[in-house]
């Protein structure tokens, strides 16, 4: 479990993130979202320690990652796995190399082992005969596979993601999605996913917090938001129509009415089951 | 008070590199990486700046020197003395900042910009100590050997030039090479050469280490990089001479 309490950051004056609390449960996926700009990324960097917060502090299973020496946090990192938004694999090394390497820094395997391991993990991530390639010859979704690899390659507690979508087709997005809600529940990992995509949002968000200005405008799970009336939340969520149109059909579905005034002969086809 | 803010930067930034490696099998794979990298990499410029320097020296010491009381023996000390002193330990550690050291900054740039170091840094791996310091470690190394290479080897050019030209014989050079020789030039050029190899190699790492934006910047901290090592290794070249000569 991660605990946020009143983190601020700021740059040259600047507020970036003000008074954001919360809580991120073992198991489950939790969401950070807002539109660009809100603060999202600078939050989970704050969380990950690569920032340093300004104020308040960030718990590890109860201990406080802000406040700890240098030595304390190293043993916290080897329990956190990253999947960034560019993958960040190491362009010098190939993919078995990539995968291999926090096992060589921090294990005293044998290569045998390590090796098994590497291959064990490709498999999880649905990955065969890539063992040899550069990142330079592998696809956008390929390199976020071996990048989500490597996080996991340590079997660690906490996994971040940052946009793990991002420059993704859409059934691309979906398998990687997947991916990261099946290795949450597998392992019980504490996963934070930083993302805009509202396919995420509603196929993996278990805790969603939505940035605004960044300040925490909401939280809830997946099905709060189809009933939430912040308008901030509905107007980021359902930008578009067809979003729109999708809300008040699971609504429909829910409740058997919608709370606004739209039409709902035009939105059903003059087939409203509540009628 | 931007040069202030990058001052400290900088020694906090070779201050946090000593710290205890996680594995040092792991440093040390990355130490002969670079030692590889910095020395074998840059040979072959080093081989064919000496030769010629050497050679061009022995040409343009010949045409100065007209008087027909100067032996030609003395072609060969000039070049010598030039060739250990300024050549070998400066001119070459210029060119090595060009080679080497863009090359540092870049790759450090390239790592920084792609978050490749963002992700060791979450791996728990002080990124100061595993990317920088073996770069360092392996200047230190590799360049005062790229020096000593540098001396013979400009040595031997001015022998063949001298030769090819008929300017003076292989004999006559080897005897004026012989003649007046201080061995404490040698140890003057080395010691120049490890301080340039830490200039070399701590000021690219620092350029390209901080640097922030995207590919625009790692050629501009690259060339900063370039620039500002240049100059400091004249500087130190001027400091060392006043004071150790």
């Amino acid at each position: 479990m991660i605990e946020v309490k009143n983190i601020a950051k700021s740059f040259d004056g600047r507020i970036v993130i003000e008074d954001v609390s919360a809580v991120m449960q073992a198991g489950q996926c939790n969401l950070i979202i807002g539109s660009s700009g809100s603060g999202k990324t600078v939050l989970q960097k704050c969380i990950v320690g690569l920032f340093e917060p300004d104020a308040g502090e960030v718990l590890y299973s109860g201990q406080s990652f802000t406040t700890m020496e240098r030595d304390a946090k190293t043993e916290i990192r080897k329990e956190i796995g990253m999947l960034f938004q560019g993958s960040a694999l190491f362009d010098s090394l190939n993919v078995e190399e990539n995968i291999m390497f926090p096992l060589s820094m921090f294990t005293t395997d044998t290569h045998k082992k390590k090796l098994d391991r590497v291959n064990e993990v490709l498999e999880r991530v649905n990955l065969k005969d890539v063992n040899r390639k550069f990142p330079a010859e592998l696809s956008g979704g390929m390199k976020k596979r071996v990048a989500l690899a490597r996080a996991i390659v340590l079997n660690p507690k906490y996994l971040f993601c940052d946009e793990p979508n991002s420059g993704l087709d859409p059934q691309t997005s979906l398998v990687i999605d997947k991916l990261i809600k099946e290795i949450t529940i597998e392992f019980n990992m504490t996963t934070v996913v930083n993302t805009h995509d509202m396919n995420s949002v509603m196929e993996i968000g278990d805790y969603i917090l939505y940035m605004y200005q960044g300040r925490k405008e909401w939280e809830g799970s997946k099905k709060d938001i189809i009933f939430s009336k912040n308008e901030r939340l509905n107007s980021f969520i359902f930008a578009s129509e067809f979003l729109q149109d999708a809300k008040d059909m699971r609504m429909l579905e829910l409740t058997g009415k919608i709370p606004n005034i739209r039409n709902m002969d035009n939105l059903t086809g003059g087939n409203n089951p509540a009628i | 008070m931007t040069i202030f803010n990058d001052i400290g930067r900088y020694l906090l930034m070779i201050k946090g590199m000593f710290t205890k490696p996680e594995n040092h099998k792991m440093y040390w794979k990355e130490f002969i990486h670079q030692c590889t990298e910095i020395g074998f990499g840059s040979l072959g410029i080093v081989a064919i700046i000496s030769v010629f320097i050497g050679a061009v020296s022995t040409i343009q010491t010949a045409y100065q020197l007209v008087s027909p009381l100067i032996p030609p023996s003395t072609i060969a000390q000039i070049v010598r003395d030039t060739v250990i002193l300024e050549f070998a330990p400066t001119l070459v550690c210029i060119v090595l900042a060009g080679v080497a050291g863009s090359r540092i900054a870049s790759e450090l740039g390239n790592m920084r910009v792609s978050e490749q170091i963002d992700a060791l840094e979450i791996m728990g791996v002080n990124t100061k100590t595993y990317l920088i310091l073996p770069k360092i470690v392996a200047a230190l190394l590799m360049i005062p050997l790229l020096v000593v290479i540098s001396m013979a080897l400009g040595i031997w050019g001015g022998r063949l030039a001298g030769t090819a030209a008929g300017i003076l014989s292989t004999s006559m050079y080897d005897k004026g090479l012989l003649e007046l020789f201080v061995p404490y030039n040698v140890i003057f050029a080395l010691i120049k050469s490890y301080v340039f190899s830490f200039i070399i190699s701590s000021i690219p790492a620092f350029y390209g280490y901080y640097v922030k934006g995207g590919a625009l910047e790692i050629g501009r901290a690259s060339t900063k990089a370039v620039v500002v090592s240049c100059i400091l290794i004249l500087f130190a070249d001027y400091i060392l001479s006043a004071l150790l000569l």
